[in-house]
């Protein structure tokens, strides 16, 4: 019954949260709901006993993708009002649904759940954490690594993408400088990575 | 009123949809970039919610790596946001017509 | 005497390509040399087997294998025994005597070394018909005759009266030759064999039906290539070739091929009496209608043209009532002195620049000594006067008819003697005597080359002489072919008499009626010579029945099956595509947005067939 509460309130209020996310014209709203959306999410998984993946969700999205998200907006200077073009609002719509409603329809259907074997039963003495380490470790020691790897790559990718120019204070400077700048990279496109 | 699977990944579909919505619906590249988040969580929905149900823990290291997967797009995804907006001054998708055939 | 028969049959080959290496070439007389040295070797050769076939002796050769699948075998095989022979030494008598010829009648012609690798090439087809020893290996040769005759008719492709009557000699011998191939199917498929020895043995051991449609089926094929009624109106414009062709082709040698085939077929046509007779009636019936078209006719090779049409219903004759061996003795015979008057035409022609209107030459004798007396050599031998070769070989035939006793067979001949002999001697009066009125229209008429006339005298020699040897010929020839037995001795003499009697009347009317130049203009206007100078409007009418119709019908299928159909289903493939290119063009404009909308149409579309399978698999699975 708790659990029913539970899962009830919390998907209601994650679907709000993203739809508000996805609809708003305000990015502020947007990253701030998403943020409360990826919390609810950790909530789902408390409640499903993965409890190591609910403090993953919680680091990793609302620490420090939402983080990195809010750094872009600033630099981006979205903080007011997103103005968006919309060209035929309601054929996305329709496609959103039709998607949902027939991924529905695939899992509805018997055929999923009953050819479902489980490949790495969960081993009920040691606690969630424990069992995941055991699994990831063993089992997934390669993919591991590759995505520590990747993740390693990521960071060195990123760094080296935004850090580009970045001896030059922007907000340091005065508009009409950087309208220069902005010219002259207009005018010489490959020449302003130098 | 038991909790099933299905109620799980009717969640996760309806939570997918919305992410749809987003990415058809912003032309904000910062915002699509919220919308394909979205999508991201929603499938992770999925996997652990068959992984609790099957009592395997697969669909959790699938959503480990998902995770990992999705934290390594925001950073090359930012980084070459930024790179853009400096040429452009601008991050909006109906201006981004490069690759017109 | 293998040697021999390989060579009198491949030289012509050789010679056709030596010629054909410089067919694009400007003229090169070395070509018609060698063109003709060559056939030269192949007449001695020719002659060398003659005398040792006359010595009783028949040469077969195998070269080597064609066809073998299952039951059917067909080798390259060649024979040469008293027929081949025969026509072996006409062919390259004639064509030798043409190819030289040529050299001068060709001098200014941009085509000349083609015309000699057609020329040869022609031979060689003509050589591979009458020696093959087997159906097949004669279908090769007579629709290589056939392919040459196309060529040649077609020389001077730039006229479109040639092309013209190129193809229209080729269509007609087409629906001919498919009666042939019908003839030919069914001895196969009675016999099982192709080869002459085997079916003229089998022969007679088929049912009376099915000889007879072999008969006819294999006289069809004849009819269209001797260009007998119905088929005839080719031979006359396949004048439009150059005038050795007609000489050597429409005259000499390939028309006679039909005869020859009837003639080779004897045992088969032997068994059919109906048929044969049929075959005489109609040769008859040639005979006058084509020497009443001659009467009036004023294109000197068209005349010439009829008469060789009107000889050969002649020969039709005589193979019909199963005298094969006069059949083969007037073929002969005729070879010689058409050629002669066709190679005397090629002269005159080339004197009076192309013209070929008898009524404005008139007088040319003066000129023209030589070709004069060439010319009324040849066409006495023509009329049948003693002791020229057609007195012979024409007055054997008369004989033959009234030796099977029919009487209205020898009449229609008789008449047609008569009128032959006009016709004759109609355009000689009018080319060479008379008043010289080319001078009203401005030609200056000059003798053709001295060689060219000394070519032609061995024909005109033999246009003599080749009745002569009448009892070496039939004591040759009826070692293979039957003989003919002739009822008419008591009355031998009388025929020959009334037979003269009437060729020497058409003489002598010819030079009476036409000693002061052409008739008066009103008998133009005459019902019969309209008649006659429209050729029995038969042209007109083929052209009414055959050729519009068709004509419209083509029509009707390029404008509205190929145009509308056709063309219209590729073009709306194409236009599909286009449209669907330019259309769907907007997708690739660049926006991702616009993209990702795609893809997840893309998705939509994927989860709808996953749906379906597992819906269909579900309903099947329960």
């Amino acid at each position: 019954m708790f659990e029913a509460i539970a899962f009830y309130l919390f998907a209601v209020l994650t679907i709000a949260m993203f739809t508000i996310t996805v609809m708003t014209s305000q990015a502020l709203y947007a990253l701030t709901a998403m943020a409360a959306g990826m919390i609810f999410i950790s909530a789902f998984f408390f409640i499903l006993g993965a409890d190591f993946l609910g403090a993953i969700q919680i680091i990793v999205y609302t620490g420090a993708v939402m983080a990195l998200y809010a750094f872009g907006m600033m630099f981006f200077d979205t903080t007011r009002n997103v103005v968006e073009k919309q060209t035929n609002p309601r054929i996305v719509f329709v496609l959103g649904v039709l998607a949902a409603v027939m991924v529905v329809a695939i899992f509805v259907a018997p055929i999923v759940s009953d050819n479902i074997e489980a490949l790495y039963p969960i081993n009920s003495q040691v606690g969630n954490t424990q069992a995941v380490g055991m699994v990831l470790f063993t089992k997934y020691l390669v993919p591991f690594e590759v995505a520590a790897v990747m993740l390693l790559v990521a960071m060195i990718g990123g760094i080296v993408l935004a850090g580009k120019k970045m001896d030059r204070s922007l907000t340091l400077m005065a508009e009409e400088e950087i309208a220069m700048i902005h010219a002259s990279n207009e005018r010489h496109p490959e020449k302003g990575e130098h | 009123m038991e909790i099933t699977l299905t109620h799980y990944l009717v969640l996760s579909t309806i939570l997918f949809a919305i992410g749809l919505v987003g990415i058809m619906r912003r032309k904000n590249l910062l915002m699509l970039f919220f919308a394909t988040e979205i999508l991201l969580n929603a499938t992770n929905i999925g996997f652990a919610a068959i992984s609790h149900y099957l009592g395997d823990l697969s669909g959790q290291m699938f959503a480990f790596f998902i995770i990992a997967i999705a934290a390594s797009e925001v950073a090359i995804g930012l980084g070459l946001l930024i790179v853009w907006y400096k040429r452009t001054g601008k991050i909006d998708l109906d201006l981004m017509t490069s690759m017109r055939g | 005497m293998e040697l021999y028969l390989y060579i009198a049959l491949f030289a012509p080959l050789v010679g056709s390509l030596y010629a054909a290496l410089f067919g694009a070439s400007p003229k090169s007389y070395h070509t018609g040399l060698i063109a003709s040295g060559l056939l030269f070797t192949s007449l001695v050769s020719s002659a060398i087997l003659l005398s040792y076939v006359m010595g009783g002796h028949t040469v077969h050769v195998e070269l080597m294998t064609w066809m073998a699948t299952g039951d059917l075998y067909i080798p390259f095989g060649f024979v040469v025994d008293q027929v081949s022979v025969v026509m072996m030494m006409v062919v390259t008598i004639v064509s030798t005597v043409v190819h030289v010829y040529s050299i001068g009648y060709m001098d200014h012609d941009k085509g000349f070394n083609r015309f000699f690798s057609y020329l040869s090439a022609f031979v060689f087809s003509m050589m591979v018909l009458v020696m093959s020893d087997n159906f097949a290996g004669l279908f090769i040769g007579w629709e290589g005759v056939g392919l040459c005759s196309w060529l040649l008719i077609g020389f001077w492709y730039h006229k479109e009266s040639a092309t013209w009557a190129a193809n229209e000699a080729f269509i007609m011998n087409r629906i001919a030759d498919l009666g042939m191939l019908i003839g030919i199917f069914l001895v196969y498929w009675n016999i099982g064999s192709l080869q002459y020895d085997v079916v003229f043995a089998e022969i007679h051991n088929l049912d009376q039906k099915v000889i007879t449609w072999i008969g006819i089926f294999l006289f069809i094929g004849a009819m269209g290539k001797s260009a007998q009624f119905p088929l005839h109106p080719w031979l006359a414009d396949a004048m439009e070739g150059p005038t050795p062709v007609s000489a050597l082709i429409h005259a000499a040698t390939m028309v006679t091929a039909g005869v020859y085939l009837v003639i080779r077929a004897n045992p088969i046509y032997s068994e059919i009496p109906d048929v044969g007779y049929f075959i005489a009636s109609l040769g008859a019936f040639v005979a006058m209608f084509a020497a009443t078209m001659a009467l009036v006719n004023r294109d000197m090779k068209r005349i010439i043209a009829y008469s060789t049409l009107s000889q050969l219903g002649y020969m039709f004759v005589a193979a019909g009532l199963g005298a094969y061996w006069v059949a083969l003795f007037h073929l002969m015979a005729h070879a010689f002195f058409k050629a002669l008057l066709f190679l005397g035409a090629g002269n005159v022609m080339h004197a009076m620049s192309d013209e070929l209107d008898p009524v404005k030459m008139g007088g040319l004798y003066k000129v023209m000594k030589g070709t004069a007396i060439l010319m009324i050599l040849a066409s006495v031998a023509l009329a049948g006067i003693w002791p020229f070769a057609g007195f012979f070989s024409k007055d054997k035939i008369l004989e033959v008819a009234f030796s099977s006793e029919h009487y209205i067979l020898w009449g229609t001949l008789w008449i047609t003697a008569g009128l032959t002999a006009f016709y004759s001697f109609r355009l000689i009066m009018l080319a060479f005597f008379g008043e010289e009125r080319y001078k009203q229209y401005g030609f200056h008429p000059h003798e053709a080359y001295r060689f060219m006339l000394v070519v032609m005298s061995p024909l005109a020699l033999l246009a003599v002489i080749a009745g002569w040897f009448e009892h070496d010929f039939v004591r040759l020839v009826t070692t293979l072919l039957p003989g003919f037995e002739f009822h008419t001795h008591h009355v031998e003499l009388m025929l020959i008499g009334v037979t003269s009697l009437i060729a020497v009347g058409g003489i002598v009317t010819a030079i009476l009626m036409y000693r002061n130049g052409p008739l008066s203009t009103k008998w133009e206007e005459h019902f019969c010579y309209k008649v006659l100078i429209n050729q029995y409007y038969i042209p007109k009418l083929y052209n009414e029945i055959f050729t519009k119709p068709y004509g419209a019908l083509s029509r009707f299928a390029w404008k509205e099956i190929d145009i509308r159909i056709v063309d219209a289903t590729v073009d709306m493939i194409a236009n599909a595509i286009y449209k669907t290119g330019e259309n769907t063009r907007d997708i690739q404009n660049g926006n991702l947005s616009t993209m990702l909308r795609w893809m997840v149409i893309g998705l939509v579309v994927l989860l709808a067939l996953a749906v379906a399978f597992t819906v269909g698999y579900n309903a099947i699975g329960a």
